[in-house]
């Protein structure tokens, strides 16, 4: 690293320099990025449309690829890594991951429960007016 | 008050005193990170990182309109529902075009490493052609969408729809703006450090909004299809 001029530890989001000896470095990272990208695309399209796999298994599905198709992005394009010279990069990210999947974790944990809930209020009130 | 230290003393509390995160070196040049020598970061590291905190507070405000979608999505209020709506060709080059502008995106900022100026130029002009691209198609597909009576006032699925993917469309709009404004600085300024800097911060703005339509593509259009 030192090999460079960088005599700091930390390395930037998205520096291309420092990452130099890493695989997910240079024009061949972006490239190994974008296939693998492509062929994540691919299967969730080809999985939303497809009789071929079990259905209620689809959503599912779906989500993990896009969740995989993140990772690669994050790794091949934003070049974040688990190395220590991205420690403080990771910990800003696992932080936001956090709220993300409580935010939304979260509202739909509650609507659902709401709407679940109004649904028998409605049904009760048929049962009570016949 | 007892009295000042001996210099040896006075000395080593110049350094950390508390010994913190130190390796055993005894305050001697430890390289890892995390152990405070060398004193602050590079300023291009700090903008960075900055730069990648709004980032994830940009994609936090994302996932409160995601909520929305989520909890919305099902109340169509007798109006079209996402199955009937949704073509997933039109998606699927959408797709393609945000990942392809992801790609020459990267690839632009090895030339701008490489202090290439046609090359960095080159790039950043694909990037803002495939991004025009998914911009206009979206544009057509909303048009489409008012036009058969499904607009955002419709119902509260398609309020959200519109408000998520408006919002990512805004999102690419103003990158746009950004890129144009890039490339003519790079043009008339040259690859200056602080050019270099707000290139970079574009490069991490523009990988970012192609990781929210990942989110989007999947969670809107291909969940959204099956109904």
């Amino acid at each position: 690293m030192s090999k460079h001029g960088h005599d700091h530890g930390d390395s930037a989001p998205g520096d291309e320099r420092i990452n130099a000896h890493e695989a997910a470095s240079g024009a061949r990272g972006y490239t190994i990025g974008l296939g693998l990208a492509l062929v994540l695309t691919a299967l969730s399209f080809w999985i939303a449309s497809t009789d071929l796999v079990w259905q209620p298994a689809v959503p599912t599905a779906i989500i993990v690829l896009a969740v995989a198709q993140m990772g690669v992005h994050l790794v091949f394009f934003l070049h974040v890594t688990t190395g220590p010279d991205n420690a403080n990069n990771v910990i800003a990210l696992a932080f936001g991951v956090l709220v993300v999947l409580l935010v939304i974790g979260g509202s739909m944990w509650i609507m659902t429960h709401l709407n679940h809930n109004m649904q028998m209020t409605a049904d009760a009130m048929k049962m009570r007016m016949p | 008050m007892s009295a000042p230290a001996a210099p040896e003393a006075a000395r080593s509390d110049r350094h950390d005193p508390y010994a913190l995160g130190r390796g055993g070196h005894g305050g001697g040049g430890h390289e890892a990170t995390g152990h405070g020598e060398g004193g602050p970061a590079p300023k291009r590291t700090v903008v960075a990182y900055g730069f990648w905190i709004y980032l994830l507070s940009d994609i936090v405000m994302f996932s409160g309109f995601f909520a929305a979608y989520a909890v919305l999505s099902g109340e169509t209020a007798g109006g079209p529902t996402g199955a009937q709506i949704f073509g997933r060709g039109r998606v699927a080059i959408e797709t393609l075009c945000l990942l392809l502008s992801s790609y020459t995106c990267g690839l632009g900022s090895i030339a701008a490493t490489r202090g290439s100026r046609p090359a960095t130029l080159g790039w950043l002009a694909a990037t803002g052609v495939l991004g025009a691209l998914f911009l206009g198609i979206e544009l057509q597909e909303f048009a489409e969408l008012v036009n058969e009576g499904a607009g955002p006032q419709r119902s509260a699925f398609l309020s959200s729809f519109f408000a998520l993917v408006g919002l990512h469309g805004l999102h690419i709009g103003v990158g746009l703006l950004w890129l144009a404004t890039m490339m003519a600085q790079i043009w008339l300024k040259g690859f200056r450090p602080n050019v270099q800097r707000r290139l970079m911060c574009f490069n991490l703005f523009w990988h970012a909004l192609d990781i929210i339509w990942i989110g989007v593509f999947s969670i809107v259009y291909l969940l959204g299809y099956r109904g």
